[in-house]
């Protein structure tokens, strides 16, 4: 369909090769959640990994600062529209809090404080395309953008780094999670702008 | 927990015709589009809308619907962001005749049927009232009579869109109650000073005869501060959907 809409030029700036298509530069960071911000303090904080067989360990607050941490600068793309480029965060590489569970899985199903889900491909979240974030901006994670600890998958649009994360589900097939469930793609490449089902 | 494998089908865009708009406030603007083959929503749902420039240039941007469901038709109301994109084409350029595309609906989990019977309480701020207003104007189309609370909040009583309408649901309904909160300036009898969302201004989840499902929506700080009253207050925090706005220019 082609139509050309009376009145609309666009503001557009020069384009950016950063910007993936249909979204547009933002630089202020805008909150998206379904449900209140759950409070929690790291004493209580656990990140549960299970694996395929049903092996369960239990990260505290502490196992998850003694593991190696990097600093990256990156791009995020949320669904609604925003990218945010040159952000800066400091977090755990996933495949050091794996620490070599998921030998046989295909999936991960990243449970969050709140109930949320997401599911991802292992192969999206190792090899240096995933980490545990606890900070951002050189600052610890302030609780409505997803603190104590929030996943951080930039390479696909932002639902997927899930906010207060809890549990890795270690999977042999994909489960659907929250938003996938609802409507939204199974993966959300935003470069190949998988928004919705069927995208 | 279920495997689903959808039909990937992706949804169409769909061309829409503006039929009419008017202000509700001097930056926000409700547009009327007729859209052919448009299958209906739910209340609380979006949808993108697209405009494309005379070179094929586009601009994708997401709004809440403001009307009921209904086959074919789409009420949006758009608040005017200063340097955006979308907006501006909405609230200043718009005019009867005009063409865009839009796509959806979108969104499982911010909207409301008359089929949920549970008693319903919607908190807003500023123009986080469109969902809420789709619901509220769903309730009235079906006839339910669901116990809806609906507060509020807006910068002052020229901020509030929608006024009229609101104000003969109010007083026509059975079961709905409305309360507006002005945040910079209220009407010469208020009881209630201006100024932002406090614990007083929501009602506790034994206000209620069963506990209320929660729909909030408006800017992320008044999301963070409702929500919080909102918990303290003994709503359970499954029972609490929000919508945030981020910028939407």
């Amino acid at each position: 369909m082609n139509v050309v809409t009376r009145g609309f030029a666009g503001r557009r700036g020069p384009s950016n090769p950063r910007i993936p298509p249909g979204q547009y530069l933002e630089t202020d960071f805008p909150v998206l959640s379904a449900g209140p911000t759950p409070g929690v303090r790291t004493e209580e904080w656990r990140l549960d990994v299970v694996d395929t067989d049903g092996t369960r360990r239990s990260l505290s607050w502490a196992d998850l600062g003694a593991l190696p941490h990097e600093d990256l600068t990156t791009d995020i793309h949320c669904v609604t529209k925003w990218s945010k480029l040159d952000t800066t965060w400091r977090g755990v590489p996933l495949e050091a809090v794996l620490d070599g569970d998921g030998a046989v899985a295909t999936h991960v199903l990243v449970h969050s404080y709140g109930g949320y889900t997401t599911n991802l491909p292992l192969e999206d979240v190792t090899g240096g395309r995933a980490w545990v974030a606890t900070h951002y901006g050189g600052k610890p994670l302030t609780p409505e953008h997803g603190g104590p600890a929030r996943l951080l998958v930039p390479h696909l649009y932002f639902w997927k780094s899930a906010k207060w994360v809890r549990g890795l589900e270690l999977l042999t097939e994909d489960h659907l999670g929250f938003w996938e469930q609802l409507g939204y793609h199974a993966l959300g490449d935003p470069w190949r702008e998988q928004r919705y089902v069927g995208d | 927990m279920t495997t689903t494998a959808p039909a990937p089908v992706p949804m169409p865009w769909r061309l829409a015709r503006v039929e009419d708009g008017w202000l509700e406030t001097r930056t926000a603007r409700t547009v009327v589009l007729d859209v052919p083959g448009w299958p209906g929503h739910d209340a609380g749902q979006h949808v993108d809308l697209r405009l494309t420039a005379a070179d094929g240039y586009t601009a994708t941007r997401t709004y809440s619907v403001a009307s009921a469901p209904e086959a074919g038709r789409l009420v949006l109301t758009v608040q005017l962001v200063g340097g955006g994109e979308v907006s501006p084409w909405v609230v200043e350029e718009a005019r009867a005749g005009d063409e865009l595309e839009v796509r959806g609906p979108i969104g499982g989990w911010f909207r409301w049927s008359a089929e949920m019977l549970q008693p319903v309480l919607l908190v807003s701020g500023g123009s986080g009232i469109v969902p809420l207003m789709a619901m509220l104007r769903e309730r009235s189309r079906t006839g339910t009579t669901t116990p809806f609370h609906l507060v509020h909040s807006a910068r002052t009583p020229d901020h509030v869109f929608y006024t009229n309408e609101l104000h003969a649901l109010a007083v026509s309904s059975p079961g709905l109650r409305v309360d507006r909160l002005y945040t910079r300036g209220g009407l010469p009898d208020d009881a209630r000073t201006p100024g932002r969302l406090r614990p007083e201004d929501l009602p506790a989840v034994d206000a209620f005869d069963a506990p209320p499902l929660v729909y909030c929506c408006g800017p992320s700080g008044f999301v963070e501060t409702a929500t919080r009253i909102l918990l303290d207050k003994g709503h359970d925090s499954g029972a609490v959907r929000t919508e945030r706005f981020g910028p939407s220019s």
